[in-house]
């Protein structure tokens, strides 16, 4: 049933191209909140063998070179399709009116913001204005939603492939599929120096790709097939697994930002629209770590041996690395893109201890940055930016927006909290699961990680403040050629926005509370994986 | 052997040739003589204008043709083997018949009214689709040789076809004065091939080769013969003539010359290295190169990839790119040569056979972009989307096969390859080359990207400025239909790859 997930978001994604652009989000909420449900009811269907990589499909699809068309499940491929429709569902919601950022009128009193040039910051004005003289900015939208929505059902649609493949080959497939629909939502929806983000993006994956070509066909050509399960059982020499393994996990690590190939992440976050900033986030980054541990550590467990220290070095550089860097920012995209590479520090480090705790931490940590990063790009990319038209936080310092949007601050608070790590959120859950399986292989990047989540903190608490809670300067005032906001003019957060928040703060505060939910089902799964054995 | 007989085998090509006959007479005859400004102003000429109904005839005369002459084809027998080798019908031969013929189609639907003579033009389409098929149906040098002065002598005329325009005579000059230097170098090459074998049979020279050691003689021979096929497929360093044959020459006859006869070359050359050179196939495997004619194809690839992708970074002219990008290609497809056996031959045929439709049909949009807007910079490419979603979404087909991104055919025939290739050799030896052709990929996606984002995202005044794209109802169809077999030849890659490992079971030597 779960490989549904797949076939309904591409026939979504296909239906959106013959359809009639009112019926645009339509179609792909209502796709998106089909996968949620059926990933959802797989978890509570219990006659699915979830400790081990399950067949649910088999076809073959190139005989002659031994390819099939295979799907399988197991416990942490079920948590990651989850986390995948949760992200997918609120970013549909949180693009309900997608770049249509024109209608936020006329916001600063003396700033000059009439529709047209927002509009033509969001990227694309065909249109000439019409005969009224008025830039029909609604028109505009509508024009290329169903394309927009038709790109972001490929991500989604790609990454339940990935997440469910156990042909190699597919799965590569399913990979590369991502790529390119990232680079179209950026740089036509994008924002801030979009054509760089989403170019810089696009060769960093399709770099991280060609590296994980060289590791497959390596696997395929020695061991002769492309069955997973059956590779996993396959005794690779150690000399191909001494270059294979690190090529592979780099190549898939791009994705996953891990230092020092992560700088992709922060611009290529920053210049995407809200939807896309959270698919990156919430999914993306993820297949880099899913195809980490699935291929890479599955397949090559002595090759994962050599190296390990090595990848805990570089996690453990990556998270203070960048919650340093994302201290210093203006930008307030720019302090969670920054803060999305150090969260995915924790998930490479955990992958890294190999032992059941890190690794199932890792997956749980998966989960909750995909939560979370989602969240906190809602609230920066939609409920801010498209209001206020600036993300500088020296700007939103003076503008008092915990009155003008109190449901926005409510959000953001729950978010950084999550983001921080405070006990009752998924990523205190994630994280103290991960520092534990880490304090048996690496005792000293535990003190090293906790300066850095002091770091982390800092930054969240720096942002929080400079976005949400600075005093106000009287009003009307002017500081640095920046007026102060006319609040009434702000347009009132939205009932699809409401709903997307409302979702994603409910899954952290729910995995949080209650991580047996999500552990029960990924521990069995990691336990069955070959590398923990070889290395206990 | 009755010359009945030999008509029967030789069906496709009598057809053709009867249709290119009756194609030139219709032309002649339709068209009126009118008085035109030629290429210098000061030099009136008189020149035939095509009058619409002439052209019409003509298209479908010739279409009809190639559509016979492929049943004819269809009821060939399965093995027949003509002049020890001179016309040799096997599956392998059918199937790449039946490929060049289909391609030939394709250039003629594109084609419509490109050109003045359009009788004469569709007439010589056929004559090079002739040249084809006589190339992929040998198995005897000479004959080869025939067969690449018919399709190159076509060729050179084609390219030079479009009399008002001083580009495509300057293509023309240059495609003709490479390309009969590369013949002459490739017919001395097989002379010394024919002293050393004493034989002109491809089985025969394998058999011959076998039993002597690697010369200076017989190497200088086979570099000599690699040079001539080297120009054909356009691969670095003998590529200087494509970027401007791609260029200047009209569209259709560009279109034709990166697919058909790329096609056609790279079967002939795989059959004359793999089954002819086989026993000095040599290695080109890293630090263990030893000598024969695998580590020369591996040097041209090398040279293609790097080459070709660095100077597409910066081609501002969309055919001028596609050329680079094809030496590039070259260069990939080379890869299954170099690696060699059945894998590595059936990956070459594979690719190069969706690559020939990803271009035929990446040249139906310049040319319809061309036709409507009357240039083929990127500029005129701009905002196409809102002026053409169809084209405009064909091209992203196009330009994602050949950056090679799933799920289009481009990916599978790129994996394939590069796992032939990595495969054969002592201890992955062709890592090398592999690990380049990856890096190659890599910066090909750069500038297919910046094509896509011209056609996607410019917006805004300058796109208002170009006239919109109208419907050309057989050009579309046609570049859809492209579309839809990169589309399905990269879903379903089995329909293509079985029967390419079923037709290749029938070559033992391999």
């Amino acid at each position: 049933m779960i490989a549904w997930t797949i076939y309904i978001t591409f026939a979504g994604a296909v239906l959106l191209l013959f359809l009639p652009r009112a019926f645009s989000r339509w179609i792909a909420l209502l796709t998106t909140t089909g996968t949620f449900a059926i990933s959802l009811a797989t978890f509570f269907c219990h006659d699915l063998d979830l400790a081990h990589f399950t067949t649910i499909v088999r076809v073959p699809w190139v005989p002659a070179l031994g390819m099939n068309y295979h799907l399988a499940v197991d416990g942490i491929s079920l948590t990651l399709v989850l986390v995948t429709s949760i992200t997918a569902v609120s970013s549909v919601l949180f693009s309900w009116d997608v770049a249509n950022s024109a209608s936020g009128g006329q916001l600063l009193q003396s700033g000059n913001n009439p529709p047209h040039q927002s509009a033509s910051r969001s990227g694309w004005v065909t249109q000439p204005v019409d005969a009224t003289g008025c830039p029909s900015a609604a028109k505009r939208v509508d024009q290329r939603s169903n394309e927009f929505f038709f790109w972001l059902l490929l991500v989604v649609g790609g990454s339940f492939g990935v997440f469910l493949s156990a042909d190699l080959f597919l799965l590569f497939v399913f990979y590369e599929l991502v790529i390119v629909p990232k680079y179209f939502l950026i740089a036509i929806w994008g924002s801030t120096n979009k054509e760089y983000g989403a170019m810089k993006l696009t060769l960093y994956s399709f770099f991280g790709g060609a590296l994980v070509f060289i590791g497959i066909i390596a696997a395929y050509v020695t061991a002769g097939s492309l069955d997973l399960n059956e590779l996993a059982q396959f005794r690779f020499t150690p000399q191909l697994q001494s270059w294979a393994f690190p090529v592979l996990f780099i190549g898939f690590a791009v994705l996953a930002g891990i230092w020092p190939l992560h700088t992709w992440a922060p611009t290529g976050h920053v210049a995407a629209p809200t939807a896309g900033s959270m698919l990156l986030a919430g999914i993306v980054m993820k297949l880099g770590a899913y195809g980490g541990l699935r291929v890479a550590m599955n397949l090559f467990p002595q090759g994962f041996q050599m190296w390990s220290s090595w990848i805990a070095i570089l996690a453990v550089i990556g998270i203070v690395y960048a919650a340093a860097v994302a201290l210093r920012q203006r930008d307030l995209k720019f302090v969670i893109g920054y803060s999305s590479v150090s969260h995915m520090g924790f998930v490479l480090l955990g992958l890294a201890t190999a032992n059941v705790l890190g690794v199932s931490g890792a997956v749980l940590q998966m989960f909750s940055h995909g939560v979370i990063g989602a969240l906190l790009f809602a609230v920066a990319g939609r409920m801010i930016y498209r209001r206020t038209h600036t993300r500088d936080l020296d700007e939103l310092s003076l503008m008092e927006l915990n009155r003008a949007l109190p449901f926005a601050s409510f959000v953001f608070v729950i978010a950084s909290a999550a983001s921080m790590g405070i006990p009752g959120f998924s990523g205190f859950a994630a994280e103290i699961t991960i520092l534990i399986g880490v304090w048996k292989t690496f005792p000293i990047a535990v003190w090293i990680t906790g300066a850095g989540m002091v770091l982390v903190a800092a930054f969240t608490l720096r942002a929080l403040k400079r976005s949400f809670f600075d005093t106000a300067v009287e009003e009307g005032q002017n500081v640095k050629g920046v007026t102060t906001l006319n609040r009434e003019a702000l347009e009132p957060i939205t009932v699809p926005e409401k709903l997307g928040a409302v979702l994603l703060m409910f899954a952290t505060l729910a995995i949080g509370i209650y991580p047996k939910f999500l552990l029960d089902r990924i521990v069995p799964a990691v336990e069955a994986m070959r590398f923990l054995k070889t290395g206990g | 052997m009755s010359y009945l007989d030999l008509l029967k085998l030789a069906a496709p090509e009598a057809i053709v040739t009867l249709t290119a006959l009756i194609v030139l007479v219709i032309g002649l005859t339709t068209s009126r003589g009118t008085v035109v400004a030629g290429v210098s102003p000061a030099m009136p000429q008189r020149r035939a204008i095509d009058t619409t109904a002439s052209t019409v005839v003509c298209s479908f005369v010739a279409a009809l043709g190639l559509i016979v002459a492929i049943g004819a084809m269809l009821s060939l027998p399965s093995h027949a083997n003509l002049f020890q080798g001179m016309l040799v019908i096997s599956p392998l031969n059918s199937l790449f018949m039946v490929v060049c013929l289909v391609l030939a189609f394709f250039t003629i639907l594109l084609a419509s009214r490109e050109t003045p003579n359009y009788g004469e033009y569709l007439a010589i389409i056929l004559l090079a689709t002739i040249g084809l098929l006589l190339l992929v149906s040998s198995e005897e040098l000479l004959m080869i040789f025939i067969g690449l002065e018919l399709t190159g002598l076509s060729l050179y005329l084609m390219t030079a076809f479009d009399k008002t325009d001083i580009r495509s005579a300057e293509a023309g000059l240059k495609y003709f004065l490479f390309g009969s230097t590369a013949s002459a170098f490739t017919l001395f090459g097989l002379s010394l091939i024919y002293g050393m074998a004493g034989t002109t049979g491809l089985a025969a020279i394998a058999e011959g080769l076998a039993a002597q050691s690697l010369s200076p003689l017989l190497f200088a021979g086979i570099v000599m013969t690699l040079v001539g096929f080297a120009f054909k497929i356009a691969a670095a360093p003998f590529h200087l003539w494509a970027p401007d044959a791609y260029q200047g020459a009209p569209v259709s006859s560009a279109a034709f010359i990166a697919s058909g006869s790329k096609v056609a070359s790279f079967v002939v050359l795989g059959k004359i290295v793999l089954v002819g050179f086989g026993p000095v196939h040599g290695s080109a495997d890293w630090h263990a190169m030893v000598a024969g004619w695998s580590p020369v194809l591996a040097v041209l690839a090398a040279f293609s990839i790097l080459i070709g992708n660095l100077v597409a970074l910066v081609q501002t002219n969309l055919r001028r790119l596609l050329a680079y990008s094809a030496v590039a290609h070259a260069g990939y497809t080379l890869l299954g040569l170099v690696a060699g056996g059945r894998a590595g031959f059936s990956a070459t045929l594979f690719y190069t056979t969706i690559y020939a439709f990803t271009l035929i049909g990446a040249f139906g949009v310049v040319a319809v972009v061309r036709r409507e807007t009357g240039g083929d910079n990127l500029q005129n490419f701009a905002g196409l989307r809102a002026r053409s979603p169809l084209l405009a979404g064909c091209m992203a087909v196009f330009m994602l096969s050949l950056a090679g991104l799933p799920p289009l055919a481009g990916f599978f025939g790129k994996f394939y390859l590069f796992s032939a290739a990595f495969r054969s050799g002592a201890n992955h030896g062709l890592l090398w080359l592999v690990a380049l052709a990856l890096f190659g990929s890599l910066i090909s996606l750069y500038y297919y990207l910046i094509v896509l984002k011209v056609i996607f995202q410019t917006q805004g005044a300058e796109a208002h400025l170009l006239p919109s794209v109208a419907w050309n109802g057989l050009s579309n169809l046609t570049i859809a239909f492209a579309a839809a077999i990169v589309l399905f030849l990269g879903i379903a890659p089995q329909f293509l790859v079985a029967r390419i490992l079923a037709v290749l079971q029938t070559i033992t030597i391999l």
